[in-house]
């Protein structure tokens, strides 16, 4: 480990920290309906939406009516980009004259980009049209991550009302945070990336001959366009098979950086949020310090793992840290910290291998995603989910100060836990069932390309990745499968919808409750005591369950490797 | 006070019938109703099972270990059910021998004949004749007569207490004995809905309804068993891809550590002994519901006589007006004081002779009481020709219309201000149609009530005092008890508007009361506790019946409530917690076999994995049968901030449930190696 490499974790953390408050502030905007600066210009792009789909903004929907409209609107949406996949061949915008997409690969890009995972069976661009991927998948990049962060502010309503039957309206929330949050910011966003070389065109390719007098064929498109969305909304899916390891997605240290910030800053602006919403800012800073240890707590582990390398190349005269799969331009701390912050939000944009990680150091990955995406997390799931792990840490603790345990102001009783716990136990469910049937079935053995742990781990890496609505792939698994895609197209879908709809049944139960006054004898949800508690209950009720699993695979590789044997 | 000394929890008399119970409460019907048992139960006959048809290369020996240890992991977790029970059954017992033996005198019509029937057969609004040394056949009102009437049977309190018509003080309740005179009682209650079949009910928690917080609780337990689940049954397939085979047994024993089971076994032990203990406090709540929102509670509503000041005023200085000799109103008050046999009369009485060495010690012959009478609200005496008057001050000034002009009486107003401001009530004294003075009637605050406020306040509670005296007196009082505010001067409406109000603050309010009056405020309270010699309808309105009527309770009971909450939250952290060391314990020891390296999880350094499996499996149940006690008496409760609290419970139960599996564990591999068991 370097000390440039601590500092680039320093400034990246001191960054975040210091955009949460603005950010926060912009979103609270939102939250409550209020006017922007930006409402002068786009004011009347959004009522013309409202307009012409015969929406009232206004009304205020119960929790039921909420997720019904959720729902179909991401039903519209799947079943919108499998007929543009499907149909690619004959639709224009097609440079390069891609085929169709096969049925069982449309579906699970399809689900994977409506439930913002953006897992690819498939590389971008030796599989999609530019059609395709502007108008299939980028429209969902926008489009989910704004149903994560509309539905993160339904929930703020269900504790922030009091003896209230609505919380908000879902058409109302989706608009405005496209229009006055995603498209402003990406638009300079995409200008950046453009200033430091990515490319924005509509042309396939170019061919150029390289230094060793080599013809070559570049793919080209509209890069920087979808880069600018795919970080910001956390949804990670690149333009090109090798993401933002690819140098025209992501050309250099500077790009790198705003790339990791882009990708937390929405998630880390919405703790803040919470805090004004429920009307205790510190509220939002218990949860946000919270999760800063368990992401630093996983930075330090990867990046250690990382830079201690492989002892058995050691041996073998081969000196320093693990280089293997990471991009030179990039080096080891960048890309440790890259893959903690992809795989603790739920974006899944990669700028390394991380089946090449050492196995502990992707094991880290693969725990933060096992966690539920909890840390910072994808926009407005990853503080859904940190707040169902609060719902029940308040539970199981908060009997101690011997009064019905309560989060700011609510009352949590048996109608939240069993929500809670119904939402949170998809995860196991889906990540561990589906693991065991693909590691006995023979469809699921063929998948992995290595063998003992390391094989385990893939496969476990896939469902987790897919659950988790995270999308980054260990690679090393072969999964442009129909049982593949099939599988995780499934596993995608249950574990953003499975895990929605009871929380936003959470919402509506908690907006409809007293909100309880704080006083001395309320179990105290700010300070360190809590905080030590949150993180306490994440790691024993959402880690623990992945125990066994992860001995079978990360750390029985991690020990193989320490005896001298490689998988 | 007390009923009967309470039976410690280890006598041989509870044990040995809860060890019988413990057994018959396997029946899977009942055994349902705790799922996290039931799934212990259900592994644990399949282990029996596969112990005689199972084909695994694990020994009988250790297999049989295994089995005997969840049985017993089951056996324990009914055993401290039907501990918790036994106290209760006890009791119900001796209520049901009473309860049998009830027959009434059932009045046909308005004159005194009268039929004997079965108490069984009395219905609401029948009038019953009970005369000396009968049984109170039902629950009912007085409507005519008194009598002293002996509650022994309810609330062990061997003294006997009035009963009479009309007023504050006409419920009777069944199975309590008239001792002397005879009254009429109409009936309020139809057959097994009264008193004393509820209190039967309570005590033996036959019906116990699980409380919304346990409910909550069993629904997290079984979400916590499902996941558990989820993480073992995907095991074998893992196992499969490493080349490898578990045995169900080894699965078995892992789910069952895992799985909350200390928290299960001894959740309804927690509920039924937190009632328990309310019960010995001579406090019936008629839901467990009550119970909790006694643990919840932001607002005390106090009434100021008998809670904050000891029920009585004492006279505590004498206050001359118009140049009167202090010793002459000593003697004049001492005078007019003689007859009064009120506490304050005697405390008058006191007064006069320590401080000012009155002489006279019996009432002068010859001389004439003036009674006490609501109307006059004076009394006083009549004497070698002079008359003395004693009483409040505004009547005394009426009954001398002369005076009130005089310098004496303006005097008179300033005292009686000053005294109202220091907290006490003036008596003022006239002789013969002069002002002598006033007497200073002062409040005493109770020893040590400052300090109890001062408890709740740093536990987030705030006190009301509730009292009829006006502002200046409450204030004072107010401010020498440490309550936080008070309602003067307070009609029951107020009373009712207050609670209505902290409610809309997101409050929980709890009160005590008596009166009818009262009722409407007790059942809009979250906690509402009714005292045993009220009325009938403040007893229905009220969630919970002081059976002692001592309203100082009202602390003691939020006391109680938070005790039995925090005991369950304590028990299931320091359950959830324990998990961390199981599964250090047996996941090295299952995947040794596939995986070697996986030997350097083994932190505890337990000696083999069939070692480890048992060592974890025996920690598992014995800790149960450990926390018993604990579940039963309750964790220890000290009135503090919940910051505090939260820090000091979770390092004991949080801290020390992460640890002591560790060492248990360990301490259990020893002598499981030891004695060479496995």
């Amino acid at each position: 480990m370097t000390i440039q490499g601590w500092i680039l974790i320093f400034v990246f953390v001191g960054i975040l920290l210091a955009l949460a408050k603005p950010v926060g502030l912009w979103l609270f905007t939102l939250y409550e309906g209020r006017r922007t600066p930006l409402h002068a210009v786009l004011g009347p792009v959004e009522r013309g939406f409202y307009k012409l789909a015969g929406i009232n903004p206004d009304e205020d929907q119960s929790w039921r009516r909420y997720a019904v409209h959720m729902l179909l609107f991401n039903a519209v949406l799947l079943v919108f980009t499998y007929a543009i996949l499907r149909l690619q061949g004959i639709l224009p915008l097609n440079p390069l004259g891609y085929a169709g997409v096969s049925d069982h690969l449309a579906f699970n890009t399809a689900t994977s980009f409506t439930t913002n995972t953006n897992w690819q069976s498939y590389g971008g661009e030796s599989t999609m049209s530019n059609l395709s991927q502007m108008l299939g998948l980028t429209i969902h990049n926008f489009l989910s991550a704004a149903t994560g962060i509309a539905l993160a502010f339904a929930l703020f309503r269900g504790f922030a009302r009091r003896e209230a039957k609505a919380i908000g309206n879902f058409w109302a929330d989706v608009t405005r945070v496209t229009l006055y949050l995603l498209l402003p910011i990406c638009i300079v966003y995409a200008l950046v990336l453009i200033a430091n070389g990515v490319p924005q065109t509509m042309a396939g390719s170019v061919d150029v001959t390289t230094l060793e007098g080599v013809k070559q064929t570049l793919a080209l498109g509209p890069v920087a366009s979808q880069e600018a969305i795919k970080m910001l909304g956390t949804n990670g899916g690149g333009f090109f098979n090798a993401n933002s390891a690819h140098p025209f997605e992501n050309p250099n240290a500077f790009t790198n950086l705003i790339q990791m910030l882009s990708i937390f800053v929405i998630g880390t602006g919405l703790t803040y949020c919470f805090g004004k919403a429920v009307g205790n800012t510190r509220q939002g800073w218990a949860i946000l310090t919270a999760m800063m240890i368990l992401f630093l707590a996983g930075v330090t582990i990867t990046y250690w793992q990382e830079a201690a390398g492989n002892p058995i190349l050691h041996q073998l005269g081969v000196a320093g840290g693990n280089m293997e799969g990471k991009e030179v331009r990039f080096g080891i701390a960048a890309s440790a910290l890259f893959a903690v912050v992809t795989t603790a939000a739920s974006c899944g944009a990669v700028n390394a291998m991380h089946d090449s990680f050492t196995a502990l150091g992707g094991m880290i990955p693969l725990f933060n995603m096992q966690l539920g995406e909890i840390v910072i997390g994808g926009v407005g799931a990853g503080i859904y989910g940190f707040l169902l792990f609060a719902i029940l840490a308040v539970f199981v603790a908060g009997l101690m100060v011997g009064r019905t345990p309560e989060y700011v102001g609510k009352k949590i009783e048996g109608r939240e836990v069993k929500l809670a716990v119904l939402a949170i136990a998809i995860l196991p469910l889906i990540i561990l069932g589906f693991t065991a049937l693909s590691s006995v079935l023979d469809a699921g053995l063929a998948g992995p390309l290595n063998k003992g742990p390391h094989g385990f781990s893939e496969i476990l890496y896939a469902f987790t990745s897919g659950v988790a609505n995270n999308g980054s792939a260990f690679a090393g698994l072969t999964a442009n499968t129909p049982y593949y895609n099939a599988l995780l197209g499934i596993a995608m879908w249950l574990g953003r919808f499975f895990i929605i709809v009871p929380m936003l049944a959470i919402a509506g139960s908690l907006a409809a409750k007293k909100h309880h006054a704080e006083s001395a004898g309320s179990f105290p949800t700010t300070g360190g005591l809590w905080v030590g508690l949150l993180v306490g209950i994440i790691l024993i009720l959402g880690g623990l369950t992945f125990l066994p699993s992860l001995a079978l695979g990360p750390i029985a590789d991690h020990l193989a490797m320490i005896r001298g044997q490689l998988y | 006070m007390t009923r009967t000394a309470p039976k410690s929890i280890f006598s041989a008399e509870l044990i040995v019938p809860a060890i019988g119970d413990a057994f018959r409460k396997l029946d899977p019907r009942q055994l349902i109703r705790n799922p996290v048992m039931f799934v212990t139960a259900v592994v644990a006959a399949l282990l029996t099972i596969l112990l005689v048809i199972g084909n695994d290369p694990l020994s009988f020996g250790f297999k049989l270990q295994l089995v005997i240890w969840l049985w017993l992991t089951v056996l324990f977790g009914t055993f401290a059910e039907a501990l918790a029970e036994g106290r209760g059954k006890a009791q119900a017992a001796s209520l049901r021998a009473t309860k049998a033996e009830l027959t009434a005198k059932r009045l046909k019509g308005k004159g005194s004949d009268y039929e004997s029937v079965p108490a069984s057969a009395l219905r609401v609004d029948d009038i019953v004749l009970v005369q000396t040394g009968d049984l109170i056949p039902s629950d009912g009102d007085v409507v005519a007569g008194v009598a002293s009437v002996n509650e022994s049977a309810i609330t062990g309190e061997s003294a006997p207490v009035i009963r009479e018509a009309g007023g504050d003080r006409s419920a009777v309740t069944a199975g309590t004995r008239v001792i002397s005179d005879e009254i009429r009682v109409r009936v309020t209650v139809n057959p097994g809905q009264g008193f004393l079949d509820r209190m039967i009910a309570l005590v033996e928690g036959a019906e116990r309804q699980k409380t919304p917080n346990e409910i909550a609780l069993t629904i997290l337990l079984v979400g916590l068993t499902i996941i558990f689940l989820i993480a073992v049954a995907t095991i074998p397939g893992f196992a499969s891809y490493a080349g490898g085979a578990i045995p169900i047994a080894i699965l078995a024993a892992l789910l069952i550590t895992l799985i909350p089971t200390t928290i299960a076994a001894l959740l309804s032990a927690i509920g039924i002994a937190g009632m328990d203990r309310l019960v010995r406090f001579n406090v019936l709540a008629k839901s467990g519901r009550a119970v909790e929102a006694a643990g919840d509670i932001d607002t005390l509503l106090l009434d100021k006589t008998g809670t904050i000041t000891i029920g009585d005023r004492q006279a505590s200085e004498f206050r001359t007006v118009g140049g009167t000799k202090v010793e002459a109103l000593a003697e004049a008050a001492l005078l007019a004081s003689l007859a009064d046999e009120t506490p304050e009369g005697r405390s008058i009485v006191v007064l006069a002779r320590e401080q000012f060495g009155v002489k006279v010690a019996d009432l002068p012959k010859g001389a004439e009481i003036i009674p006490f009478t609501a109307q006059t609200r004076i009394s006083g005496i009549r004497h070698n020709g002079s008359i003395i008057q004693k009483g409040a001050v505004d009547s005394v000034l009426k009954a001398n219309p002369g005076v009130g002009e005089t310098a004496a009486a303006t005097e008179l107003r300033r005292i009686t201000d000053e005294i109202a401001r220091q907290g006490g009530t003036p008596l003022a004294v006239a002789m013969d149609g002069k002002l002598l003075g006033a007497i200073f009637l002062k409040d005493i605050v109770k020893a040590g009530i400052r300090e109890r406020f001062a408890e709740l306040r740093a536990m987030g509670i705030r006190t009301v005092m509730i009292t009829g005296d006006n502002p200046l007196t409450a204030a004072s009082i107010a401010a020498e008890a440490g309550v936080d505010d008070f309602l003067a001067q307070a009609t029951p409406e107020d009373k009712l508007v207050l609670i209505r109000k902290e409610q809309e603050g997101g409050k929980l309010v709890a009160m005590c009361g008596d009166g009818t009056n009262d009722a409407p405020a007790l059942a809009q309270a979250d906690v509402g506790v009714s005292m045993n010699t009220g009325t009938q309808a403040a007893r229905e309105a009220g969630n919970m019946v002081d059976l002692d009527s001592d309203p100082t309770k009202l602390i003691e009971v939020v006391g109680l409530g938070k005790q039995l909450l925090m005991t369950r939250g304590a028990l299931t952290t320091f359950s959830v917690a324990n998990d961390v060391a199981k599964y250090f314990a047996i996941i090295p020891a299952m995947f040794i076999v596939l995986y070697p390296g996986l030997a350097v999880l083994n932190v505890m350094g337990l000696k083999t994995p069939e070692s480890a499996i048992l060592s974890a499996i025996i920690f598992n149940a014995l800790i149960i049968p450990l926390l018993v006690p604990l579940a039963l008496k309750g964790v220890k409760y000290r009135p503090m901030g919940a910051g505090p609290l939260l820090a000091r419970n979770l390092a004991v139960y949080g801290l020390g449930g992460l640890v002591a599996p560790f060492i248990g564990i360990k301490l259990i591999d020893v002598v499981v190696n030891g004695l060479g068991l496995a």
